[in-house]
Order: C-alpha cells, then sequence, then structure tokens
C-alpha cells in the first residue's frame, strides 16, 4: 500500500495518528503530521481508510491498488 | 380584512426559523424541525433574526464536503456571513472565525501542545485532578450540583494548569466565559466581558514575558519576544483557549452524566468495561450523540458552488447545522437516535471538519475518556436528585448542556 500525506494541507488535528498509529506520528514544534511509513504492510489498510476519511483537511491519500485487491481492507 | 398572501409571500412565510426549539421531552435530540428538513433536502432555506435566508445544510456528507471546501470561508466580517446575532466582527475571538492563510498562521502557533502524544503526557495530572474532584464531591453535602462540583472545576484546573492561568481567579473567568457564550445576553455585556478577559490574559502575558514558566502562554509570550506574533493577537488566542477549555468540555461531561443515567444500561456496560478503548468508543459516541455546539457552523460561499444537484452562488450565507448530522442515518445507518457506546462513531462531525476542525480535541478526548472511566466506577450509586422535567438545558447558550444537575449517592 502507498501512502501520501500533503503537509501543507495539515492542520494538526492528530486524527491520523489515532487512526493509524506507527504509520503517522506530528511534529514536535508545531503538530504538522509525518508520515513515519510510507508503504504499510495491506494489513493496516483498514487503519489507513479510517486515516483517510476521518482528516479533516483532505491531507492523505491512500492508494491500495498495487497488487493490493479492492476488498482488502481486513489483515490477511 | 386580510389580504390573501401572494405566491411569493406564501412562500417567504414558509421558510423556517432558525435556531429551531428542540421538542420538550427529549432534551437530547436535535429540533424535530430540523430532522423534518434532513429528510426533505440536503439544502433549505432557513430565516435568521435578521430575515436573511440563507441555506441549511442538515446532511452528513455535505456538510463534510462543504466544511472541507477552499470556496467556503469561516470570516465573520464578511457580507452574507449568517451571523447568530446582531453583532459585528469585531467581536470574534480569534482565528476560529478567520480564513486561510491567516487561520493557518496563527493556529499553527498554538497547535504543538495539543499534538496527540503531548496531550497524553498529562494523562496522570488529569487524572488526578478528576480523583482530587470527585474525593472533595463525596466530602461534601448531597445532593450536589454536578455542574459546579465537578463538571465545571475539571476542564477549569486542565487548562488552567496547560495555559498557566491560576485557577485561584476561577471565579472572574468561568462567568465572563459564560457570558460570552450565552446567546441571549445584549451585546454591550458580551462586549464587556470579553473585554475584562482580554486585559486579564494580556496582563498574564505580561507576567509571563518577565518571567517565563513552562505552560503555554509562556510559549506565545515567547513568540511576541521574537516577533512572530502581537501581543494582542497571543491575548487573544489565550481568551479563546481558555473559553474552549471550559464550555465545551464542562458540558460534556453533565450533560453525558445525565445521558447515561437515563440509559442505565449504557452506563453499566461503560462502567464495568475493562478495555480503554471501551470507553474511548463511549466518548466518541456520546460526542456524536450529544453535539453540544447547536448554533450550526457557519460559513459563506466564495465562488458559485454546485453540490448535491443545488447552485449556491457566491456571497450566500449557509449553516451547517452538524448536530442533526451525527444523527443522518446516512452516516450512522443503525438507528442514529438511539445511544449505543459500542457503535464504531468516530466520524462524527462534533468537532467540526475542515481546516478549522477543533485544535483542542486531544485535550478533550483525554478528559471526558478520564472523566467517563473514572466517575461512575468511583461513584457507582450515582443518581439524579431530582426530575429530567425540573432541569434547566441551555437553550440559552451556543454551547448546548445543563445549567445545573442535582446528583446524590
Ligand atoms: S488527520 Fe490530517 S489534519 Fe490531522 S494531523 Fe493527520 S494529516 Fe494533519
Amino acid at each position: 500500500m502507498n501512502v501520501y500525506l500533503d503537509q501543507d494541507k495539515c492542520v494538526a488535528s492528530g486524527q491520523c495518528v489515532l487512526a493509524a498509529p506507527g504509520i503517522f506520528d506530528q511534529r514536535e514544534e508545531d503538530g504538522i503530521a509525518v508520515l513515519l511509513d510510507p508503504a504499510p504492510p495491506a494489513g493496516r489498510a483498514r487503519d489507513l481508510h479510517d486515516a483517510e476519511d476521518l482528516c479533516p483537511a483532505l491531507a492523505i491519500r491512500v492508494d491500495d491498488a498495487q497488487g493490493t485487491p479492492a476488498t482488502g481492507d481486513r489483515p490477511a | 380584512m386580510t389580504a390573501t398572501p401572494t405566491p411569493l409571500e406564501r412562500h417567504e412565510q414558509e421558510i423556517p426559523r432558525f435556531p429551531m426549539p428542540r421538542a420538550a421531552q427529549c432534551p437530547f435530540d436535535p429540533p424535530p424541525a430540523l430532522r423534518e428538513q434532513q429528510r426533505q433536502a440536503p439544502l433549505t432555506r432557513v430565516r435568521l433574526w435578521d430575515g436573511s435566508t440563507p441555506w441549511l445544510v442538515t446532511r452528513y456528507a455535505e456538510q463534510r464536503a462543504l466544511l472541507a471546501d477552499p470556496r467556503v470561508s469561516a470570516d465573520i466580517s464578511r457580507p452574507g456571513y449568517p451571523a447568530s446575532a446582531p453583532s459585528s466582527g469585531k467581536n470574534s475571538v480569534g482565528f476560529i472565525l478567520m480564513d486561510d492563510p491567516e487561520h493557518a498562521r496563527l493556529r499553527r502557533m498554538v497547535t504543538a501542545p495539543f499534538a496527540v502524544r503531548r496531550v497524553e503526557t498529562l494523562r496522570p495530572a488529569v487524572q488526578k485532578i478528576v480523583d482530587d474532584q470527585i474525593d472533595t464531591m463525596l466530602a461534601g453535602p448531597r445532593p450536589a450540583d454536578l455542574v459546579q462540583r465537578f463538571a465545571l472545576p475539571v476542564p477549569s484546573l486542565v487548562i488552567c494548569e496547560l495555559l498557566g492561568v491560576p485557577y485561584d481567579d476561577h471565579a472572574f473567568f468561568q462567568a465572563n466565559s459564560g457570558t460570552i457564550v450565552n446567546r441571549e445576553v445584549s451585546e454591550p455585556e458580551r462586549t464587556a466581558a470579553l473585554a475584562a478577559l482580554t486585559r486579564y490574559l494580556d496582563d498574564l502575558l505580561g507576567d509571563k514575558l518577565a518571567r517565563p514558566t513552562d505552560d503555554l502562554l509562556s510559549g506565545l509570550a515567547a513568540r511576541v519576544t521574537r516577533g512572530e506574533l502581537s501581543r494582542p493577537e497571543a491575548a487573544r488566542m489565550g481568551v479563546l483557549l481558555l473559553i474552549a477549555g471550559h464550555e465545551t468540555t464542562a458540558n460534556m461531561i453533565a450533560l453525558g452524566t445525565l445521558a447515561l443515567l437515563r440509559h442505565p444500561d449504557q452506563l453499566a456496560r461503560l462502567r464495568e468495561a475493562r478495555d480503554p478503548r471501551v470507553i474511548a468508543g463511549a466518548v466518541e459516541e456520546l460526542l456524536r450523540y450529544l453535539h453540544i455546539t447547536h448554533n450550526g457552523r457557519r460559513r459563506t460561499a466564495l465562488e458559485d458552488i454546485e453540490i448535491a444537484g443545488y447552485r449556491i452562488r457566491a456571497g450566500e450565507g449557509l449553516i451547517l447545522a452538524n448536530d442533526i448530522a451525527n444523527r443522518d442515518p446516512r452516516a450512522f445507518p443503525d438507528d442514529p437516535d438511539r445511544l449505543d457506546i459500542r457503535r464504531d462513531a468516530r466520524h462524527h462531525v462534533a468537532f467540526g471538519f475542515g481546516v478549522h476542525q477543533c485544535l483542542g480535541q486531544p485535550l478533550a478526548r483525554l478528559e471526558l475518556q478520564i472523566v467517563y472511566g473514572t466517575l461512575y466506577r468511583r461513584v457507582p450509586t450515582l443518581r439524579l436528585a431530582t426530575d429530567l422535567d425540573a432541569i434547566a438545558f441551555k437553550h440559552d447558550a451556543s454551547v448546548y448542556g445543563v445549567h445545573e444537575l442535582p446528583v446524590t449517592w
């Protein structure tokens, strides 16, 4: 899976850190999100789609097309 | 003799007024008229106090789309803005009613202390505040008003600690903050309360400039010294955080407790939960179900916007009634009017959506998780000391809740 984060859009709400811990974190100085793992395993698909959906700034995009079936939102 | 209204007049008369009253017997539910609007169409028109007729957006999907749309402005001073009272933009309490890039610049000055992991480090301190407040309440007389004895002091102590405001002054800032969010006070009263709080915060900033400590206001003072922020901007930000830190969480604690006492099965499930995720889930569900900001989020269209088959014109006002969106069956399909702490309710819009989404939400979550996870376990016999009919709800405030909650144990 591939995850994209647009830090210019991020408003530091922290939703992604709650939804997908270990994949997102927030910067010490201003709370802006950082992507710890841009290519997480398919088992995290549900968390990632939650983060994408919950982000109020539409700053997260998740692309699970690559080799992951469309129904791949459950842990393998 | 009364003239028969023309079709246009009839149409005008049919536009419902906003805000709408709640049903007397359903203090936890949004106004029935809002529900009706949501059933009819995704966008309808309402009439405000000044005769203007902004769009009312009642459905979840359209609300999220519009709140996240850069063609939609939150600037209270813009012509067409659907104001909730005859005040002008000068009384706005800071960056929550501004647009980017100014909004983003100011918001980024205060986001760091509210980051999820930073807030998590406050857990032991907040737990201690909650435990101490319960001890004090239990040692005092019964029945007790849960609002004054618990729901208000807890978030007040927490925000004071975070900001670096002396809690000893709580009578002063709680009173002024209550006046500012009361939608029935006169404009001069609101202006006076805001001015008093701003002066107070400005004085405190002066202290922090001279003797910085390890708190949020000292952080703002340092930014003033570095020229990143003006002193009036810093003082206004302090006012905003102080008000926001009180009014919302305090009402969620008291109204949430009342809702749980009226849903004993849910209360029992919460009390017996051993898994912190159950408590975290209950917090999200109570945020969804109660939705305490009941004035509607207000915006203005900057350009023509096509949505759900409607065309919003540039300059038209928008009211996004998040309380009814949180009960939209399209987003919460399993009987949205039922309080069910096991529901996955995380996508609620109680904190709003878009770039203005609540900045303090990690702190609100932490406080509510600790309160809901502690109070009912430590006081298992907690119960109402009055009838539901006798409870005065805050229909008069921009943040909904109860004025008093007499409880005993
Ligand atoms: S959810 Fe979106 S806005 Fe919030 S911290 Fe993550 S990326 Fe930023």
